[in-house]
């Protein structure tokens, strides 16, 4: 029987365009693994019986991608994942929505996430919550929880998530895929549902940085609808695959390797170090003094942002709406009624933190950190062409353990949320699994819109290493079983 | 500390309701987030400038030219009540 879960997306595609493969064997493919695995896996909320067909020929195209639940697809459904916008649909399309259907790919499947993307670990979403594909009593990470997992159980080739402190990057390491996020600027955010306006941006989930470079090509570039999108060229990241690496040099921040990190993630960050250090490549130590403020810091900017931009969910317009005695009642309920806890946690303390008398102790001190986070890496870049870091300071953890206990959650984006406040791009990749067969996962930190120099390190860490070919097993013998 | 009466007051701005007993959650969760939170205060940052922008974009400008963003009965086809070419509300002046 015709397997391609070992076969990268740019392999299947290739064999798609000489006719050695067809059209239909790879949709019955992916299609029967959906039957099969997403029931358990709750990963993708919506596949579209009529997918979104692209015109146009790229390297990937025709085949079929997951997206988001919060990057609007024009006439479909778009849910954030909450109950608020439970029945709308999409008015406009995502420009990199209209750049994958211009590049030939079809626009299969709606992903799950954590709602409005407020979440490590996809269990806040109205859908319920993603199970991790390596083991069903744990969780994916979050908030892209359900592309990592579609693309880890390989439902489909590959994803897009959002990232707006690690939300890309830590489900990529949690479920042992290839999760980057761009640099600031680099991907148009017109058409993403926004959290928080100046850390989000769009990234690919794949299942190797060959799928990775490949899409990001598709993704990146100048959007005139959106006034943060950089005015730079977007260069052919295929080309930064399999390059020589051995002139670069790769900072290691102490901070990253202190307290709290499990040791079977540390051992295989060291494993990562000991490959790139037998290619000829350099490490420096680093110091980022600032990053034990980061997550505080991230933590007042997001939901400063978040509360702001979820003003607008107030049952007038669009989603649900909830009384109507008066507009005041109409409000409210709507609001009480449409977000969840965890919603409404981000929406209390960014409202908190922007309120009369704690806008300066809080909110601008928050951006003042921000700076002094952004120059720690300013000065390490002078010495260092990236950071190699952990991406999660443990492997998936079980589902229900953390939901209690929101700072405990928040903490699990320690090594992702600093990217995000100084805008850089960083990428997750598979580097190991630990005692009990979970995916660890390694990040590289780039100079912005310097994607290529990850691109570089990943793809020859790939050359010489197994672990994002690996399959979760429980998916594995379960299609046994059928067979 | 965020008390009862400061969770109450911060609701009535993000206009969400909340009870008794997840007043009594958010109280206690939202202090333990904030305690976390202030050791911002921890650093000097009198010379520091505040950081509002991220990798110093240009100012985006375009013509000022109308053009048809959206199709108005798209937009209209998601409200949850309507009148016509209208969102309809509760009354709001009596």
């Amino acid at each position: 029987m015709l397997d391609l879960t070992q076969l990268n997306a740019k392999d299947i595609a290739l064999a798609l365009k000489e006719a050695k493969l067809t059209k239909d064997e790879v949709s019955s493919f992916f299609k029967k693994r959906i039957d099969e695995f997403n029931p358990s896996l709750n990963s993708l909320i919506e596949v579209f019986k009529e997918p979104d067909k692209g015109e146009g020929s790229s390297a990937l195209a025709s085949l079929g991608i997951a997206i988001k639940d919060n990057i609007c697809i024009k006439g479909r459904k778009i849910t954030c994942a909450s109950k608020i916008l439970s029945s709308h649909r999409a008015v406009y399309e995502a420009t990199v929505i209209s750049k994958l259907k211009q590049a030939g790919l079809e626009i299969a499947a709606r992903a799950n996430m954590d709602e409005f993307a407020f979440g490590s670990s996809t269990e806040t979403s109205c859908y319920g919550p993603t199970k991790n594909p390596w083991d069903l009593e744990r969780v994916v990470g979050g908030s892209s929880g359900g592309s990592a997992a579609a693309v880890s159980a390989r439902l489909l080739p590959f994803a897009l998530g959002s990232d707006t402190g690690g939300s890309i990057r830590q489900p990529a390491s949690l479920c042992g895929v290839v999760g980057f996020k761009p640099t600031y600027g680099r991907v148009s955010r017109y058409g993403l549902i926004a959290f928080g306006s100046s850390l989000d941006q769009i990234g690919p989930i794949t299942t190797s940085f060959i799928d990775c470079a490949h899409l990001l090509n598709i993704i990146c570039g100048h959007d005139a609808k959106d006034s943060t999108s950089a005015k730079i060229d977007t260069p052919d990241f295929s080309k930064s695959l399999n390059c020589d690496c051995s002139q670069i040099k790769i900072g290691l921040p102490k901070e990253y390797f202190a307290k709290g990190l499990e040791p079977e993630v540390k051992t295989a960050i060291e494993g990562v170090k000991s490959y790139f250090a037998n290619k000829k490549i350099k490490f420096i130590e680093i110091s980022l003094p600032h990053t034990e403020y980061a997550v505080a810091t991230y933590y007042i900017i997001g939901s400063s942002e978040a509360s702001s931009n979820l003003q607008r969910f107030d049952g007038i317009r669009y989603g649900l709406r909830s009384g109507c005695s008066n507009l005041e009642e109409l409000y409210t309920k709507t609001r009480s009624q449409g977000f969840g806890p965890e919603a409404k946690r981000r929406i209390f303390l960014g409202t908190y933190s922007l309120s009369s008398g704690y806008y300066d102790a809080y909110y601008v001190q928050a951006l003042k950190v921000r700076r002094l986070i952004k120059e720690d890496f300013d000065s390490a870049f002078k010495e260092v062409d990236a950071i190699l870091t952990p991406t999660s300071p443990s492997t998936a953890f079980k589902i229900g353990e953390k939901t209690n206990d929101p700072l405990s959650m928040y903490l699990s984006d320690i090594y992702t949320i600093s990217v995000n406040l100084a805008g850089l791009p960083a990428v997750s990749f598979p580097c190991g699994f630990s005692k009990n067969n979970l995916p660890i996962g390694a990040q590289l930190i780039g100079k912005a819109f310097d994607e290529e120099t990850l691109i570089k390190l990943g793809s020859c860490f790939e050359e010489g290493s197994d672990y994002h070919k690996q399959i979760p097993p429980l998916v594995v013998n379960k299609k046994n079983s059928h067979e | 500390m965020v008390d009862k009466k400061v969770v109450e007051y911060v609701g009535n701005l993000a206009k969400i309701a909340i009870n008794e007993e997840e007043k009594l959650a958010f109280s206690e969760q939202l202090s333990k987030i904030i305690a976390y939170i202030d050791k911002l205060k921890e650093l000097d940052t009198a010379n520091v400038e505040p950081m509002r922008e991220v990798n110093q974009l240009e100012d985006a400008v375009r013509q000022d030219e109308a053009f048809l963003s959206k199709d108005s009965e798209d937009i209209l086809s998601n409200a949850p009540s309507r009148e016509g070419d209208f969102f309809r509300i509760p009354k709001v002046i009596d």
